[in-house]
């Protein structure tokens, strides 16, 4: 848990800062952490608005990017009690890294490992942005700091952390293999939610 | 109402409904033995995914930058068993250094 809470803090904070360069308001910058806490499509939507995309092009591609909740929020259901609105409201804290670390067993999950870890992200992630959004003007480009870099590897480490079986390395490499194959050809999401569909070809066995 | 909370606010609402899915619609029953399986693979296809795009990933195209080079280092310390803060700093510190040197 504890070596996520740099890179989530830090990752917030260059979203409130790169919210901020690509025009988006204070308040609609912390509103995107408070609301859609899912770094990678905050980023895609910002990165889009920021570049002359238009807003049909980012909400695509942020809703592509998100479209593996649905998968991820099925494979945990049943760790989930209560009424509806509960259910609703502690679903929003299923990340890739609370989903990952809330793991203890292929397809099994410790609730309690799962709603913790997602809510420490919750309030770094938020708390990044707000600094962020504060230090927009003060910090220079985050890239500089090379937090562009930090994700990747946090999302390879947690990678390694998963290869615990055969069939577990043949779905990291058909997912990497369609995600590079894709990358050239389809708007940003795309290879994501691809790559999402490779498990589903055990169904046929 | 701006292009940008126009975007926070479909997006917003969008992955709340996506999130909220599974748990709603079947929270606290097992899922069909079916899907089980695959869902087991879910993580590692994604993970991978997600590594490869965020690091030779651009607009449309794979772009090779500094990114990788850290990467690469994160990748060595994790074979050397480092701990994932420690993977993570790595990662940035050399890509911020490569970054500097070019």
């Amino acid at each position: 848990m504890a070596p996520l809470i740099p890179a989530i803090l830090g990752f917030g904070v260059s979203f409130g800062v790169l919210a901020r360069s690509a025009g988006l308001d204070a308040w609609a910058t912390t509103a995107m952490s408070l609301t859609t806490f899912a770094g990678s499509a905050q980023f895609a939507a910002v990165s889009i608005l920021g570049a002359g995309g238009g807003v049909t092009a980012a909400v695509v591609a942020a809703v592509l990017l998100n479209a593996r909740y649905v998968a991820l929020g099925v494979s945990v259901a049943s760790v989930f009690r209560g009424p509806a609105l509960r259910r609703l409201l502690e679903s929003q804290l299923v990340i890739d890294e609370s989903w990952a670390l809330g793991t203890t067993a292929p397809g099994r999950f410790d609730r309690r490992l799962l709603l913790g870890a997602g809510a420490v992200c919750y309030l770094f992630w938020v708390l990044g942005t707000v600094v962020g959004v504060l230090g927009a003007s003060a910090l220079g480009d985050p890239t500089v700091l090379g937090l562009d870099a930090a994700f990747p590897a946090l999302f390879l480490a947690l990678l390694v952390a998963q290869l615990r079986s055969r069939r577990a390395v043949l779905a990291a490499v058909g997912g990497a293999l369609v995600a590079l194959v894709l990358l050239p050809l389809t708007p940003l999401g795309v290879p994501i939610i691809a790559a999402a569909a490779v498990p589903l070809l055990g169904l046929r066995r | 109402m701006t292009d940008a909370w126009l975007v926070v606010v479909v997006v917003g609402v969008a992955t709340v409904v996506m999130k909220g899915f599974g748990p709603v619609v079947l929270g606290g029953r097992p899922l069909p033995g079916r899907a089980a399986g695959p869902l087991e693979l879910l993580a590692p296809a994604l993970l991978a995914a997600l590594v490869l795009t965020q690091t030779v990933g651009g607009d449309r195209t794979i772009f090779v930058d500094e990114r990788l080079l850290g990467v690469a280092a994160a990748g060595v310390a994790l074979w050397l068993r480092a701990p994932m803060l420690l993977v993570v700093v790595v990662a940035a510190a050399v890509t911020a250094v490569a970054r500097v040197m070019t």
